[in-house]
């Protein structure tokens, strides 16, 4: 079984590909890769995302919040704070949450990574998360939304039918500035069919 | 009055695409060849630079260029530059931006510059710059200084000017231990009544000091940039509440005709009073992009977020509040003390007109000192000046009530204001108001006397606290231009020039045209966000005016389009205009329902007759925005436009909120156990986005009483904030697990629908009522300050109140 994502872990990794994560910049051009320490790491991978398999050109301290909006064009993943604080690039890896911009991208080679463009069914019907979000009017100005979608849906995938209490305990890594925290547990509660 | 529309859920047009992830904001959009640009910023708080060498960054490989105020010359104080170098005045403060392939090579070209700096004494805190000898913030001086009738003579730039106020050491001394700072000149001043003759009469007076902090904006989003440049025309993808309304002044910015500038921006990541208006690093993106010839992005740091991202002015102060024996409010003097921070504003005479209004005192006098720091610059922040007075009010006023042996929402009621009254130093009139009946309706769901009677009541460790408090800002503003057209497809389109901040209010104010014009909202299609869509000259998207405003335009758009249809039918079928009517999508004759025209065939008469009818010909009143929107738009239906006439009388818009806490006498932490507000904001167009401007204004006032402040480091001038956690906002965990609110729903007259905002005031009277509900639990202790944190009420708790309060430090701990 792959070990969860742990900060330590997190930590590790960037001591092992010899270069730390900036936690002011995004580095978006593979060229730049070529001034890099080589550190010794595969540069290009096999990334497992929204189900399918994409090969990309990843720099060995580059985080998956970068590879999925510059290199993937995956936008819906947010960069709010670049540096775990608020919670924005919330993402799924084998469906247990984690914040995108403090992943090393290597670190989930094999690895099953949702964003929130993955959650749509193939016939285009919205998740039920995502129903419900729309239902209760629980976004305001959307850009903390796609983190709050993927912490519920990491919830109810363990817990289908969440109090409200736990609820927000499992959403209170996701900051919300517009204040929106009512409307989301709303929208959770009524995805787990407890509100309707 | 029955509606289609009004006061009916929707689901806006823009919500799926933010729970897809496929909402676009600034920074998700790229270009063909674009480069990245970051900032080089001060370390000094105070100081000018002697010399810049960047020879050795600009041969870097992968650098593409850099701008600094050799291209971008930085305007005379108070102005807020792009760039500096000859006045720096905070920490942070862009001095060059360097571009090149990659961020990382960007950052690593800023590196290799080398600036030689000469610094200046620099100050934190207001009142050490207002007392005699102390240094100013900036070499001219520390404070605003108005020429309204130079800039109009056209002798300076801007019509202000940086000035110098100074106090004695006594005085500074006195206002720091709270009294009356005797003799020290006040620029700023009103009055009305007379306040000796009121005082006289009043049988409870308190005289209290206050301080509040300021608090960073934080808005998720940072203010992220990208402009390229085509044949002439900028395209800038920004992040801003507001949208036509910007387009003047940051086409100003850049230099070039409105005409020239294409402003995009579908969604905003937040704004919160932090981007009514083009900010300048938009300006930077814009002329590095045009200096390059290259699409450029200037993505802003959360970090850089706290330096740049402006912030809440904070105040110190100091308050009389006179109590007749009969619960009326006789009189209220009170100084205020506000910091502009670097090149800002300050919000001191609103601060005090919230208590003109909410309080109705028969005399009051307000006087005031704007000063700068070399802090970052301050702007409007959610509810400024009012919001943050709410919060300090509330416990100050408790505190009379209780001496005065009166209930605290009776005498909240008692003196509440009705449309009769009036508010601030003109004795403006009001649109209307019914805040009795608020609160009143607010203390029936709290079940107040209930309630009350818990307060103090011990469980263990535990305490409980029993709080309420008021909420007031002027929602509204009139004179913008509606446009909505109705297509040859007979569909109804709804153009809107406002921006789209989050609270849906883009999209339940254009319902106003689909309802006179009764047509389905799935027939209707709202189009923003891009001003060569044709956008009409709108509201800025702040204070809570747009519900108010944007109704007003959205209606009499829709009449011109009404008599259009009337006229296009009667010049076709016959009879008179006045002989039809509309219903499902056409015109009618009145007495034959069966004689008419669909709303397609009407439009594809409108495009046949020209002139006025398909927007060839147009108002001369209106907005050149408009002007150019319409031009757009000629030839391609039927089109509707006009301009807004102007209301009289200040829109206000109201809150109540009631909290019951309880407080641990261990840790100084408390729970929010219930918080139930009520608005008198007019009707509710649209339940759920008001419920959400409530509730979001409900976490914003925690965290204004409870948790958020900016402060510095006095000797080197840092801000000591650069990340979310060091500057707490709410989260899940410090909010109540759920809320209630509710809204008076009595129409305003001077709107269509008869609606006004509630954003702003929805956080003041939260903030007050926790700051009421903390002094509660403590037997009436008064912190006379906004936040109050747990460590403080730990120290009150050991009766080290020393640590708490005394010298009104503000921008500091």
């Amino acid at each position: 079984m792959t070990p969860k994502l742990t900060r330590r872990r997190f930590i590790k990794s960037v001591i092992f590909f010899g270069a730390a994560a900036s936690s002011g910049a995004g580095f978006y051009l593979a060229s730049a890769a070529a001034q890099r320490p080589a550190g010794g790491v595969e540069r290009l991978v096999s990334l497992n995302v929204n189900g399918r398999t994409r090969r990309v050109d990843v720099m060995p301290q580059e985080t998956l919040a970068h590879t999925l909006r510059y290199k993937l064009g995956l936008t819906g993943t947010k960069l709010g704070c670049n540096r775990g604080e608020c919670g924005a690039c919330t993402v799924t890896v084998d469906d247990v949450t984690n914040y995108a911009c403090s992943t090393l991208t290597h670190s989930v080679k094999g690895r099953q990574v949702v964003t929130v463009e993955g959650l749509r069914a193939a016939d285009g019907t919205l998740h039920a998360v995502q129903q419900a979000f729309i239902d209760e009017l629980s976004p305001q100005c959307g850009f903390c939304t796609p983190g709050q979608i993927m912490s519920a849906v990491a919830l109810l995938k363990t817990n289908p039918r969440p109090t409200r209490e736990e609820a927000r305990q499992a959403l209170s890594g996701n900051l919300c500035r517009c204040g929106a925290y009512d409307h989301y547990l709303n929208g959770v509660m009524r995805a787990s069919g407890q509100l309707s | 009055m029955t509606y289609k529309h009004i006061g009916k859920n929707f689901t806006p047009p823009d919500i799926e695409a933010k729970v897809t992830g496929a909402a676009r904001y600034a920074e998700d959009f790229k270009r063909e060849g674009m480069v990245f640009a970051r900032l080089l910023t001060s370390p000094l708080p105070a100081g000018r630079i002697v010399n810049i060498d960047y020879s050795e960054a600009l041969a870097m490989e992968g650098v593409v260029g850099i701008l600094t105020t050799e291209d971008l010359p930085q305007p005379a104080p108070p102005a807020n530059p792009s760039l500096a170098s000859d006045i720096i005045t905070y920490i942070g403060q862009p001095i060059l931006a360097v571009a090149a392939v990659t961020e990382e090579i960007a950052e690593n070209a800023i590196e290799k510059i080398r600036i030689d700096f000469e610094r200046r004494p620099f100050v934190v805190d207001p009142l050490d710059t207002l007392v005699e000898g102390g240094p100013n913030p900036y070499p001219t001086g520390n404070t605003l200084v108005r020429n309204a009738a130079d800039a109009a003579a056209g002798t300076t730039a801007s019509g202000t000017d940086v000035g110098e106020v100074k106090w004695s050491r006594d005085a500074i001394n006195a206002f720091r231990a709270g009294q009356v700072p005797e003799g020290a000149p006040f620029p700023e001043e009103w009055a009305f009544g007379d306040i000796d003759a009121e005082f006289a009469q009043c049988t409870t007076i308190v005289e209290e000091p206050f301080v509040t902090i300021g608090q960073p904006h934080h808005a998720l989003e940072p203010r992220t940039g990208m402009a390229y440049w085509e044949n002439g025309r900028c395209y800038f993808h920004g992040s801003l509440q507001s949208h036509t309304i910007a387009v003047a002044p940051l086409a100003g910015m850049l230099g070039i005709d409105p005409a020239n500038l294409v402003f995009i921006n579908e969604n905003t990541g937040g704004g919160f009073g932090g981007k009514i208006f083009p900010y300048p690093t938009m300006a930077v993106t814009g002329h590095l992009a045009r200096k390059l010839n290259r699409p450029v992005q200037l993505r802003i740091t959360r970090e850089e977020e706290f330096y740049i991202g402006s912030a809440r002015s904070g105040m110190q102060g100091r308050m009389k509040l006179g109590l007749k024996s009969n619960g009326d409010v006789g009189a209220v003097d009170v100084i205020i003390v506000g910091d502009a921070g670097s090149g800002g504003g300050a919000s001191n005479s609103s601060a005090a007109e919230h208590i003109s209004l909410m309080l109705q005192p028969a005399a009051m006098r307000f006087r005031g000192v704007t000063l700068y720091t070399n802090t970052t610059p301050r702007g409007a922040q959610r509810g400024p000046g009012q919001n943050e007075m709410a919060a300090v009010l509330a416990p100050i006023f408790d505190k009379a009530i209780r001496q005065a042996n009166l209930d605290r929402m009776a005498v909240r009621r008692q003196n509440a204001p009705v449309s009769e009254d009036l508010i601030g130093p003109r004795r403006g009139a009001l649109t209307s108001a019914f805040f009795p009946q608020a609160i009143q309706m607010g203390a029936d769901m709290f079940n107040w006397d209930e309630r009350q009677a818990r307060s103090g009541q011990r469980n263990g460790n535990k305490v409980t606290g029993i709080g309420l408090g008021m909420g007031y800002h002027s929602a509204g503003a009139s004179g913008y231009d509606g446009l909505c057209r109705i297509g040859t497809d007979g569909r109804l389109y709804l153009h809107t020039g406002v921006g789209n901040l989050g609270t849906y209010s883009y999209a339940s104010v254009v319902r106003t045209a689909a309802e006179v014009l009764k047509v389905d909202w799935n027939n209707c299609e709202i189009v923003r966000g891009n001003t060569d869509l044709h956008l009409p000259y709108s509201t800025y998207q702040a204070g809570s005016n747009t519900m108010f405003t944007e109704v007003r335009t959205n209606f009499v758009a829709a009449q011109d389009a009404l008599r259009k249809l009337k006229e296009i039918a009667a010049a076709d079928l016959g009879g008179a205009a006045d002989d039809y009517d509309i219903d499902g999508a056409r015109v009618f004759l009145t007495s034959n329902p069966d004689q008419g025209m669909t709303y397609a065939e009407a439009a594809q008469r409108a495009v046949a007759m020209g002139g006025e009818y398909s927007g060839e010909t147009f108002p001369d009143d209106l907005n050149d925005v408009t002007k150019r929107s319409v031009q757009g738009l000629a030839g391609t239906g039927l089109i509707g436009v006009a301009k807004d006439t102007r209301h009289s009388g200040t829109v206000p818009s109201m809150t109540i909120g009631f909290m019951e806490i309880e407080l641990d006498l261990g840790t100084g932490k408390y729970d929010i156990v219930d918080y139930t507000a009520v608005a008198d904001c007019g009707t509710i167009i649209h339940p759920l986005g008001f419920r959400q401007s409530m509730n979001g204004g409900g976490v914003w006032g925690v965290g204004l009483s409870g948790y958020e402040r900016h402060v510095y480091d006095p000797q080197n001038g840092l801000s000591a904030n650069v990340g979310l956690y060091q500057a707490k906002i709410p989260t899940y965990l410090d909010v109540p697990l759920t809320n209630n609110t509710a809204g008076l729903n009595i129409a305003d007259p001077q709107s269509p629908m008869g609606s006004r905002g509630v954003g702003e005031p929805s956080q003041g009277c939260a903030a007050a009522a926790l700051s009421s509900a903390i002094s509660d639990a403590l037997g009436g202790h008064l912190f006379n300050r906004a936040p109050v944190t747990p460590d403080m009420i730990i120290n009150h708790v050991a009766q080290l109140d020393h640590f708490n309060t005394g010298d009104l430090k503000t921008n500091t701990f």
